[in-house]
């Protein structure tokens, strides 16, 4: 009798955090869904802001964040695969692939201002590329580094080892095996981590804030070296910067609408990716 | 004997780490035969298998003495491009291994790697090969079908027409049977009987009666050590020494 009701009572307390938590995420929504769906329009996604940012749409934030995401995927996705591949088939297991594996690990838990102060030292100052898109993007990309190379080599560890046997035994080279045999199955696994790396990277304010991220411009960026706007960094401008706060909100929460919407896509590309690739794994 | 050996073992050391696998072996495997491996869980037979094609070499630690001479060369040194022996010497594996791509894909896998072929010469290879594997007749019609769709014994003998397709001199075979139902089973012994006209076979297997139905040869292993090799029916029947009988009688093991 006593263990069924301490069973119920178990039952309750898992049932409860659930639901809680699951509740304060649909409040978090509903919040800015009814918030910023009234501002949502074409005109809002297509042109730059007008009037001290009052009024006029978040264009040059939306562009500033998708080349940003360029540069971050151009760097982050090639290196953190081939690093990856390196560790995972390459290394020998031994006390210092263990504590470079170890020390990736723990940079994905190092705070973002981190990875900004870091972007401002060498990509800034050092290599000279200013406050501009590249610098910014490549702070981004550090920052996703981590997160990519564990999930490639997550990947990579999903591919059974008879794939790689059964290729050597009958004359291929180590590379020739996994070029063919093991990284086509490993792939959609390694888009699957690298893609949710971006959509937290897209989402980041403070790597960006000192590597190139501007207040406001009158232009568009012309090159990779130009400063350029970006969504979360427009939103927390016009969340707690801007001097008419109250007058900006339904825009804020119609930019956070958008960014919001922006990495839930590239989150349910991310569980599409990998929907496909179990399909075809199984066919 | 007056068989041409294609293998011959000499003085063969083999360690994982410290630890001592393989005993000083010597043995001698005839050309066109299918020389069978017995022996407990953990006597080193299948070791010994990986030893002759280099499988050995992609496990980290291990360290592998004495000679083995594949037509007279020996196939373990430092200098012997380990991607040259497999091509000599191909292997099935215990588990079926198909890749997951088509029928056509995984036969051609072998010969791809190369570039050496055209692609109606590798259609007649593959051709060829799914014939000498004896599933031609069952995969003819569906070639660019999924090798994952075909039953558990029409995958393992997909597995040695790719292991065939590359041409290979020396087949080994680490219990290619012991997934399968006997139908399959019985199958893939009369293939391996039909193989041996043309490869020299070696298998690794727990089965006595099938060492006894497909082998020319027996080679007794026990705790890494190479306790005693004859012709089948005289180990079966009249083995040399007592712990050979004990384990084929079933008293151990």
């Amino acid at each position: 009798m006593k263990r069924k009701w301490s069973e119920q009572l178990g039952f309750l307390i898992l049932t409860l955090s659930t639901v809680l938590v699951v509740f304060v995420l649909g409040v978090i929504l509903f919040d800015i869904i009814s918030k910023g769906i009234s501002v949502i329009s074409w005109e809002f996604l297509t042109h730059p802001p007008r009037d001290g940012m009052t009024k006029g749409g978040i264009f040059p934030a939306l562009l500033g964040t998708f080349l940003v995401s360029v540069i971050t995927v151009l760097f982050a996705v090639p290196l953190g695969m081939f690093a990856a591949i390196y560790l995972h088939e390459y290394a020998r297991a031994g006390k210092l692939t263990r504590l470079i594996r170890l020390s990736i690990r723990n940079l994905s838990g190092v705070p973002s201002i981190v990875y900004g102060l870091f972007g401002v030292v060498i990509f800034v100052q050092i290599l000279n590329f200013g406050t501009s898109i590249l610098s910014a993007g490549l702070t981004l990309g550090l920052l996703t580094l981590p997160w990519t190379i564990t999930a490639c080599e997550e990947a990579l560890k999903t591919v059974p080892k008879s794939y790689r046997e059964g290729a050597l035994a009958l004359g291929a080279t180590k590379w020739y095996s996994i070029r063919t045999n093991v990284l086509p199955y490993a792939i959609p696994g390694m888009l699957t981590g690298t893609i949710l790396g971006l959509a937290r990277a897209a989402g980041e304010t403070a790597p960006i804030l000192f590597t190139g991220a501007a207040f406001f411009l009158p232009h568009l960026p012309k090159s990779i070296f130009d400063q350029f706007m970006a969504l979360p960094y427009h939103l927390y401008i016009l969340a707690t910067q801007h001097h008419a706060i109250t007058q900006v909100r339904p825009i804020a929460y119609g930019t956070a609408l958008v960014l919001l919407a922006l990495v839930l896509t590239l989150s349910f590309t991310a569980i599409l990716v990998r929907y496909r690739f179990r399909k075809k794994m199984r066919g | 004997m007056s068989h041409h050996f294609k293998i011959l073992v000499r003085h063969l050391n083999f360690y994982y780490g410290d630890v001592q696998a393989l005993k000083n072996i010597n043995l001698e495997i005839p050309a066109n035969h299918v020389t069978a491996l017995i022996g407990p869980s953990g006597c080193g037979k299948t070791t010994f298998l990986r030893c002759l094609n280099r499988m050995n070499d992609i496990i980290e630690g291990t360290r592998i003495e004495g000679e083995i001479l594949l037509d007279g060369t020996n196939i373990c040194g430092r200098e012997v491009d380990p991607v040259q022996v497999r091509r000599k010497v191909g292997m099935v594996f215990q588990k079926s291994n198909p890749f997951p791509k088509t029928i056509f894909d995984n036969v051609a896998y072998g010969l791809r790697i190369n570039g050496n072929f055209s692609k109606r010469e590798t259609e007649e290879l593959v051709e060829k090969s799914l014939k000498d594997s004896a599933l031609w007749d069952e995969v003819s019609g569906r070639l660019e079908d999924s090798a994952m769709e075909l039953s558990g014994g029409q995958q393992q003998r997909l597995c040695i027409a790719r292991a065939l397709a590359v041409k290979p001199d020396v087949l080994l075979m680490d219990e290619p049977a012991s997934a399968l139902d006997p139908i399959a089973t019985q199958k893939i012994e009369e293939l391996i009987r039909e193989l041996k006209t043309k490869y020299t076979i070696v298998i690794v297997t727990h089965n006595m009666q099938q060492a006894a139905r497909v082998s020319d040869y027996t080679a007794f292993f026990y705790l890494g050590e190479l306790i005693e090799v004859d012709r089948t029916d005289k180990i079966f029947t009249h083995p040399g020494l007592k712990r050979t009988e004990d384990y084929i009688t079933g008293r151990f093991g």
